[in-house]
């Protein structure tokens, strides 16, 4: 079985994003107030054959520790579609 | 005569600067290329600045793969010393090497400048012909420099010892946390730092302040303690 997966990754809370400051700023340059706490991150989607959806969960789970995400800065969260 | 393996990573751009200031300092220099196992015996190995596979993902994370890593880690694990400068310093994190990470300059823009630093650790292979506190204005030139770790390791490096080099207060070019720039593990065999101070080892362009790193290396002896530098 073929899944689909989601993977979100995000600078850690309380990491200085500079990015996400920038693109808050730039936010508020255009007019939309109220917007707070932007965060800056990349989107991964990959598929992945596994023999089941928790399977595939695992497995996603390890490529973000060992690679996609590093743990010292990013925090990331995973979906899989069936 | 002490030997010195330069990895050249694709997207490395300070090899043959790296390998101009080892010979330069006296020592052998040798490029190993990223797809090689064999350090040939290199007493030292340096990964050397620059932005290796186009700095995808995360500065360093795909060049912490490369078939030659293994050999470095083998290497770092047996005792050997790894220099990594800038990118290098990237790489080693990434490979848990040492501790910490670098991520986007505080201020989004690349820098490219001589700052001032302060040498605090000199019982390392690369840092010995520099007196504890020694100022050392070196070239910086990156976009993910700036130091970040948790605060239990940053408390760890500082009781250790372990911050190598550090910018002076008001010249830290990139928000690096306690204005480190540059870490060592705890035996002081594996060294990172963003500054290149093989881009200031000769009058040419300019500056040999950061010719001390490589008569270190040059004066280094395997396994011992440093030769004096003379």
């Amino acid at each position: 079985m073929t899944y689909r997966i989601h993977i979100r990754v995000v600078p850690r809370d309380g990491l200085l994003d500079p990015q996400g400051q920038a693109v808050e700023h730039a936010l508020g340059a255009l007019g939309f107030t109220g917007a707070g706490s932007v965060r800056v991150g990349r989107a991964i989607e990959l598929a992945l054959d596994a023999p089941n959806a928790g399977a595939a969960e695992a497995s996603a789970r390890k490529m973000c520790e060992q690679l996609l995400a590093n743990p010292v800065t990013e925090d990331f969260t995973l979906t899989v579609e069936g | 005569m002490l030997r010195v393996a330069v990895v050249r990573f694709p997207g490395s751009n300070c090899d043959w600067d790296a390998y101009h200031a080892v010979e330069r300092a006296g020592a052998e220099a040798r490029f190993v290329w990223h797809r090689d196992t064999d350090l040939q015996q290199a007493d030292v190995v340096i990964l050397p600045g620059g932005f290796s596979y186009g700095d995808y993902l995360r500065s360093g994370a795909i060049a912490r793969f490369s078939p030659v890593m293994q050999s470095v880690q083998h290497h770092a694990a047996a005792g050997g010393a790894v220099l990594g400068v800038c990118n290098g310093f990237q790489i080693l994190c990434e490979a848990h090497l040492l501790p910490g990470a670098l991520v986007r300059n505080d201020r989004l823009t690349f820098v490219s400048r001589p700052v001032w630093t302060r040498v605090e650790r000199v019982d390392t292979f690369c840092t010995s012909a520099y007196s504890r506190g020694a100022e050392v204005r070196l070239p910086v030139a990156h976009g993910d420099g700036c130091y970040v770790a948790d605060p239990d390791t940053l408390r760890l490096l500082e009781a250790e010892g372990r911050v190598v080099l550090r910018y002076i207060r008001g010249e830290n070019p990139n928000g690096s946390v306690a204005d480190i720039a540059g870490v060592s593990n705890a035996a002081g065999t594996v060294v990172g730092f963003m500054p290149h101070p093989e881009r200031a080892v000769d009058p040419a362009t300019g500056s040999e302040a950061g010719a001390g790193f490589f008569r270190s290396i040059a004066a280094w002896l395997p396994g011992g303690a440093a030769r004096s530098t003379t």
